[in-house]
């Protein structure tokens, strides 16, 4: 075995700490032939630290489109030739969507605006669009508004908001090739107060933006001195219009050495597969990655492409012995 | 009519990419007319609007 991992098994999975910077670089760079034993060692630090429930999320755009920042990855950014036309959810929508993602199983229903931080508009779509959600679903509530003043940090504390998402999506060296219009220092003060309001932090990136194997351990060490309680990966769907929209998709293995490394650097979060699975993983990957360190799964359709259907999700998660949490579990 | 995907004639060229896409992707495009619909995407679903089309849904 080599020796990476057996030092990776004494301390994340007996001991509980997560790998540093270059112990992580070193995992990505493990060969082929190393990969079950890998995925066998994150699975069982996932089991040891997590469990074996899984957490179940549905998310939504209340606001689509027509975003002002140039995140290049992003059929949403309005600064692109993107097909991507703005677009507002109505209030009986959103429920109807948080209904539907409750009657999954799911405990988590995000909410997400295509925007550089929340306005007026969107402070008050979200007070009415939390209010009624709480009043019809058994559902508990997260939100994604980009960048946050102190003020809105504290609107969406009172207004039931439990866990708030913001991504740095990739590390600090990589992220002035990826976004132009705001730093990721920017992100990471509102990702503080975030944190110092009580809310519980969810903040996660894309693989495949054109970072090196290196920035990909960067990125894992940043994230693990955030200390998140969440961690989304996604993988990068090229979109149309967009910068990076000719870009090579992750290869599947290399997606998963990289939800491999990213529990080994955060034994106890919940890492989350989000957006890009279906086409770097498929369903033989995304099977491997669920007994390779992911504990969450977001269900059905994104922000603006389609997953696979819910069913198939809870199906495998069946499968593989896998309980959905339920909500009694997350309080 | 035009593909829903990338908004070209359907007839001219190939769009074998933009179907496969579209496994995992609403439609952008009104195929009648070529203007890009106003696509709400929910768990469950999607609908596309035309102003001058209509309603299109999953
Ligand atoms: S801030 Fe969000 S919605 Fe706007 S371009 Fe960046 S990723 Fe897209
Ligand atoms: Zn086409
Ligand atoms: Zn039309």
């Amino acid at each position: 075995m080599p020796q990476i991992l057996d030092r990776a098994r004494a301390r994340v999975l007996d001991g509980g700490a997560g790998l540093d910077q270059a112990e992580i670089l070193e995992i990505l760079r493990l060969p082929d032939e190393d990969l079950p034993q890998l995925l066998q060692l994150a699975h069982d630090v996932r089991m040891k630290w997590c469990g074996p429930e899984v957490e179940v999320e549905g998310i939504v755009s209340l606001k689509t489109g027509g975003c002002p920042e140039d995140c290049h990855f992003c059929s949403q950014s309005g600064l692109f030739a993107s097909p991507v036309r703005s677009v507002w959810l109505d209030i009986p929508s959103l429920v109807e969507a948080a209904r539907q993602t409750a009657a999954t199983g799911a405990t988590e229903f995000c909410i997400v605006a295509a925007v550089r931080g929340p306005d007026r508009r969107l402070m008050d779509q979200m007070r009415e669009g939390v209010k009624a959600i709480k009043e019809a679903v058994d559902i508990q509530v997260a939100a994604s508004l980009g960048m946050l003043s102190q003020e809105q940090v504290d609107d969406l504390v009172e207004m039931g908001v439990h866990r708030y998402n913001h991504n740095l999506e990739t590390c600090r060296s990589y992220f002035p090739n990826v976004v132009t219009t705001h730093s990721w220092e920017e992100r990471w003060t509102t990702l503080t107060m975030v944190r110092e309001s009580g809310m519980e932090v969810c903040c996660g990136g894309i693989l495949g933006l054109g970072e090196t194997i290196e920035q990909r351990a960067e990125f894992a060490a940043q994230l693990a001195a955030l200390d998140p309680h969440e961690v989304p990966l996604n993988f990068l769907n090229p979109r149309p219009g967009t910068p990076l929209g000719d870009r090579p998709v992750v290869e599947g293995k290399d997606a998963l050495r990289a939800i491999a490394a990213f529990r080994l650097a955060m034994p106890k979060t919940i890492l989350r597969y989000a957006g890009g699975r279906e086409i770097t993983l498929g369903d033989l990957g995304t099977r491997e990655g669920l007994l390779g360190g992911i504990n969450a799964v977001i269900v059905g359709n994104y922000l603006t492409t389609l997953g696979r259907p819910a069913t198939a999700d809870l199906d495998l998660l069946q499968d593989l012995k896998m309980p959905v949490k339920s909500l009694s579990a997350t309080f | 009519m035009f593909c829903d995907r990338c908004g070209e004639p359907a007839s001219a060229g190939d769009h074998t990419a933009c179907a496969a896409a579209r496994e995992l992707e609403p439609p952008r495009f009104c195929p009648e007319c070529r203007r890009r619909m106003k696509v709400q995407v929910v768990p469950t679903g999607w609908t596309a609007a035309c102003v001058e089309h209509g309603l299109r849904e999953s």
